[in-house]
């Protein structure tokens, strides 16, 4: 990039900034004759001047022009026009010109935006392509949040400055130029002053502006460094949580916001006193000329009407100085800020663009080994984490690393994955460099997992099939508004030099899935295969089951959940067991449903924290009343309490026990207590409102087979049901939106898709309920041939910013299996699976490595193992010990012969 | 059965006869009452234990894999406790329960066993002592031939099938 923003502006906006100089210079015709204008309507038409007679009449448009030096005259009489007439035809001019002058602004400042706009998108997507550019090493250095801000803000002036880069001063120093000769014009003295005036003023401000831009530049990099934290702190939050560093991090905060409160006030401070000066030193022009003129015009020198020509003629030259001098202040300013910008992102070298061609189709290459030849690397501090090591791995090996001491295992792994590059030596893939092959072949015949891998936010399907994203692989046929719309968005992309692939289109490549049989579902069976080899499927299959799916927007599943809920029911029946599942049925009691789900008897929504349970709600109390179920529930509670209260009277409060009472905490205890004893002492007292409500919600969350204190009785249970439509008769707005009842044969849109299966409640008393239901369930769902829409369903689950809605393990094994979709001749696994249990990995090594070896290309896979043992599995086996291979060769000669590679597997 | 029956019963049993109503109450009400049909296995001979039952109604058979298959070495009746060893150890279990005839039984979970006992300290002290009478009995004594033990076994194995 330029070292210099005005170069820059000028190589890439060079023909538009002459056409609009141009039009800004053609604007002014108009401009000047709208000044001259209103003088002639007055002294014409208003106060008469040509029109002394009645019926005097004057030339309209008239006008004589002599083309110079050859004598041409063009000429034309105008229009004889009466007073009146004239009047309105120079009004009708004015309004003419005024409707010119602002079609004109509006077109130079619409094109302005628009040049000014384009350079920014340029210049963002350059500074991006940059940091996509940037070799590992830089980027080890860089800030997210201080590039994005970069990116985002920093160079947001640039836009603004663009349009007026050069018109700008064109004009003003046209303008100001203009002034100044007609001052020399009048007085050759006097236009001298005004000269070195205009010369002091241009010198000096300028140098007094030194210390803004050096201000300038460390509230910019104050700034930035203040976005990076912001950034880390989002970022560490965990960790100053964990640690309690909460102030330290405030404290941090408020020294940087006091540095650059500091930097900005002396801004402030110096802005003024340069306008100061400024303004003080085009002032002392005309005190220059009223006193020296003076003094000159009195002792005769001087022509007084001289004088007054040169100090009218001065008005014009502060005014376009002025600007001329803000314009090179704004210069300065985005120069300054360019540089800071540009520093970041030049680093001593980029990958060349070529290795970044886009490659719609992998462009053929021969193949061969995946060699590293005497390669050392060396780890961020400079010390050599690799020394002098060259290794082979050809097509079709299974390679375990194994490390005794250093990390020399995971820094090939990652020098094989171009993660770093070598100081010295060179990976090579097949007879080329992999640092100057494109990344079209080396992104896509090696594939790279560590456990560091990144989560994009997004579904987790799109970060499962990221690895599948090179190119667009088809084409998107627009049409009517879209057409134009795309058409449009490419023309911009292009002239702001942006690349115009298209995100609609399909980018993902079916080609080079790792399931390559030629069938439709290719991509499908990989996917499925690879959540299944590193043991994801029960993980998806349980976001799946905890999600709320719209009926309206999936019909056709809400149907097909509902058909499996009958289904299951069925086969429960079958397997005998039935008693399991206490299913929510329209016209009984359900025993294993709090009296208040028996009552409600719906799927019900919480919006927000801050609601009450619909439970607790003030209707439920109402309808209660008129069911005529307040005072049995009341009899009920009072039971309730005494039992709830003799048996957890004398527990602390933060016992665990409190944890098995839904809905009751250990303050209500001790409430109940209270109220009890109240009553026990005055037991004709009238009890309140509020006290009968208490004591009723204690029935309203109460289920027999759970407390088992035998207080429901039937005539409750039945009563309950029927008061079940009572409940919905008036039932008021804001609950009609969070309740939603229960129906055997439709999809509960405020249900998560479990409760829809299950549409009923495990026994409290069945031993292992849900095992067995588990176990039935799953296989009436693949009965049904609904594995594939639930784990659909799972996979659209939003994983976060950076997958931190999943865990740690859940992150570990999506990126491994994201590998597993793709068809690379290598895999390089950098210890994927770090803090996973012994027996997992292992099921997990042994299921990647058969389903990659079940493949046709015969992959390479190269393991860099954190659990030793799992090496006889390949093989294979290469041991470092310090940098440097200590022992490499089949695990059965090793075991036998490596010492170091005894111990460690040992 | 009420949560009171439960009460009632478990305090027949030897290991809570001295502890306080109120904190038999508490166990109880913290336990789940589970309901088995005949056949059904409460748990099988090395699982993991986790928790001991209180037979309310119903029997069960103790049965140990051995290599000429599956022996009984013990029945279980209501009123008795299964598994018990289990809320002072975590070995896995030392026999496979079925139930033989349609049994209820209260299942106390290690961890809630464990939270009324760390609040009650009382309470520990007296299972302990419970537990050790029992092993006291169980022992061979030096001179038995341990054929013979194996045939007394049954007797009292059903109190600690573990």
């Amino acid at each position: 990039m330029e070292k210099n923003l005005l170069r820059y502006i000028w190589n890439h906006t060079r023909s538009p900034q002459i056409w609009i100089l141009f039009i800004v210079l053609f604007s002014m015709v108009p401009y000047f004759a709208a000044f001259d204008l209103p003088k002639q309507i007055i002294n014409g038409p208003i106060q008469g001047q040509g029109f002394e007679s009645a019926d005097a009449s004057a030339a309209f448009l008239d006008f004589s022009f002599t083309v110079p030096l050859t004598g041409w005259t063009l000429s034309y009489d105008g229009i004889q026009l009466d007073r009146l007439s004239m009047l309105m035809a120079l009004s009708g001019v004015f309004l003419l010109l005024v409707i010119i002058n602002g079609l004109f602004k509006f077109y130079i400042n619409t094109y302005k935006g628009r040049l000014g706009e384009r350079l920014l998108r340029r210049i963002r997507y350059e500074l991006v392509d940059r940091v996509l550019r940037f070799p590992p090493n830089t980027m080890k250095q860089v800030n997210g949040a201080e590039i994005s801000t970069m990116v985002k803000d920093e160079v947001e002036p640039f836009g603004g400055f663009t349009g007026d880069a050069f018109v700008q001063p064109a004009l003003l120093g046209g303008q100001a130029a203009a002034a100044l000769f007609f001052i020399f014009l009048q007085n050759t003295w006097l236009g001298l002053i005004a000269a070195v005036m205009v010369a002091i003023q241009v010198g000096i401000i300028p140098k007094m502006r030194r210390r803004l831009i050096d201000l300038g530049r460390q509230r910019q990099i104050t700034a930035r460094h203040l976005a990076g934290k912001v950034g880390e702190i989002v970022e560490g939050i965990d960790t100053i949580h964990a640690y309690d560093t909460s102030n330290y991090e405030r404290a941090d905060i408020a020294a940087r916001l006091g540095q650059i409160y500091r930097i900005r006030f002396e801004l402030y401070q110096w802005k003024f006193l340069v306008k100061f000066v400024n303004n003080f030193l085009s002032q002392l022009t005309p005190f220059l000329f009223y006193s020296i003129g003076g003094y000159f015009a009195l002792r005769g020198s001087l022509d007084v009407g001289q004088l007054v020509a040169v100090i009218n003629a001065y008005k014009d030259l502060p005014g376009p100085l002025k600007e001329l001098i803000d314009w090179d202040q704004a210069r300065q300013d985005v120069q300054v800020k360019y540089e800071q910008v540009l520093e970041q992102f030049e680093p001593p070298q980029l990958i060349e663009p070529s290795v970044q061609v886009i490659a719609p189709i992998a462009p053929t290459f021969a193949g061969g080994a995946l060699a590293a030849t005497n390669i050392i690397v060396a780890d961020g501090s400079g010390a050599k984490v690799i020394d002098g090591v060259s290794v082979k791995i050809d097509q079709g090996e299974t390679v375990a690393i194994v490390d005794n001491s250093g990390s020399g295992g995971e820094a090939l792994a990652e020098a094989f994955g171009r993660l770093v590059w070598p100081l010295s030596g060179k990976v090579t893939l097949g007879d080329a460099d992999i640092l100057e092959l494109p990344e079209s072949i080396t992104g896509r015949r090696i594939s790279y997992v560590s456990a560091n891998s990144y989560f994009f936010h997004g579904s987790l399907k799109d970060n499962l099939l990221y690895g599948l994203k090179h190119a667009p692989t088809s084409t998107v046929s627009y049409s009517g508004r879209d057409a134009a719309n795309r058409k449009w968005e490419v023309h911009e992309a292009h002239m702001a030099a942006n690349c115009s692939y298209d995100l609609n289109a399909d980018w993902l490549d079916r080609r080079s899935t790792s399931v390559l049989r030629g069938f439709n579902d290719d991509l499908k069976q990989s996917l499925m295969r690879a959540l299944d080899a590193v043991q994801l499927t029960p993980d998806v299959m349980e976001l799946a089951l905890h999600s709320i799916i719209d009926p309206q927007e999936n019909p056709g599943l809400a149907e097909r959940v509902v058909e499996m809920r009958h289904a299951l029911r069925d086969e429960l029946k079958k397997e005998g067991l039935a008693h399991i599942v206490a299913p929510f049925d329209p016209a009984s009691y359900n025993t294993e449903a709090t009296v208040a789900e028996n009552l409600l008897f719906a799927a019900t929504r919480t919006s927000s924290a801050s609601e009450t349970e619909v439970a607790e709600s003030h209707y439920v109390f109402e309808v209660l009343k008129r069911a005529g179920l307040s005072d049995l529930l009341y009899a009920m509670g009072m039971t309730i309490a005494e039992n709830l209260v003799e048996i957890f009277a004398d527990l602390p409060p933060e016992h665990p026990f409190f944890q098995q009472l839904q809905n009751i905490n250990a303050d209500d205890i001790a409430g109940y207590q209270q109220f009890l004893q109240k009553r026990k002492a005055r037991a004709q007292q009238p009890v309140t409102e509020e006290e009968h409500r208490s004591i009723v919600r204690l029935s309203l969350y109460y289920i027999e087979p759970r407390y088992r204190f035998g207080v429901l009785t039937q005539e409750i249970m039945n009563q309950v049901v029927a008061a079940r439509d009572l409940f919905y008769e008036n039932l008021p707005a804001d609950l009609r939106d969070r309740v939603e009842r229960y129906d055997p044969h439709r999809y509960m849109a405020a249900a998560t898709l479990r409760e829809n299966v299950l549409f009923g409640k495990l026994s409290h008393r069945a031993p292992d309920a849900v095992v067995h239901v588990r176990e039935v369930a799953k296989r009436v769902m693949e009965e049904q041939g609904l594995l594939e829409s639930f784990i659909g369903i799972g996979l659209s689950f939003d994983v976060g910013s950076g997958g931190r809605r999943l865990t740690l393990t859940q992150r570990h094994k999506i990126s491994l299996a994201r590998a597993l979709i793709r068809r690379s001749d290598f895999y390089i696994f950098n210890r994927p699976l770090p803090g996973l249990d012994r027996r997992v990995q292992e099921e997990i090594v042994r299921n990647v490595l058969d389903f990659l070896k079940e493949q046709d290309n015969d992959p390479a896979i190269v393991w860099v193992l954190s659990n030793t043992s799992l090496s006889r599995m390949f093989h294979r086996v290469i041991v470092f010990d310090r940098g440097v291979v200590v022992a490499d060769g089949p695990y059965e000669t090793l075991d036998k012969e490596s010492g170091i590679f005894k111990s460690l597997v040992a | 059965m009420l949560l009171n029956d439960e009460v009632q019963l478990l305090r027949k049993l030897p290991y809570f006869s001295k502890v306080d109503p109120c904190k038999l109450k508490l166990l109880a009400f913290a336990s789940d009452r589970v309901c088995y049909e005949a056949g059904q296995v409460m748990f099988h001979q090395g699982d993991n234990s986790d928790a001991a039952y209180v037979l309310l109604r119903g029997k069960a058979d103790l049965l140990i894999n051995t290599a000429a298959g599956e022996v009984k070495v013990g029945e279980a009746h209501s009123h008795s406790m299964i598994g018990e060893m289990c809320l002072l150890s975590d070995a896995p279990r030392a026999a496979t329960v079925r139930v033989t005839e349609r049994a209820e039984a209260l299942r106390i979970s290690r961890d809630c066993f464990l939270k009324v006992v760390s609040a009650n300290p009382h309470i520990g002290f007296q299972i302990s002592r419970s537990l050790a009478e029992t092993i006291r009995d169980k022992a061979p004594a030096p001179q038995r031939q341990p054929d013979r033990a194996a045939e007394r076994m049954p007797i009292k194995l059903h109190e600690r099938a573990d």
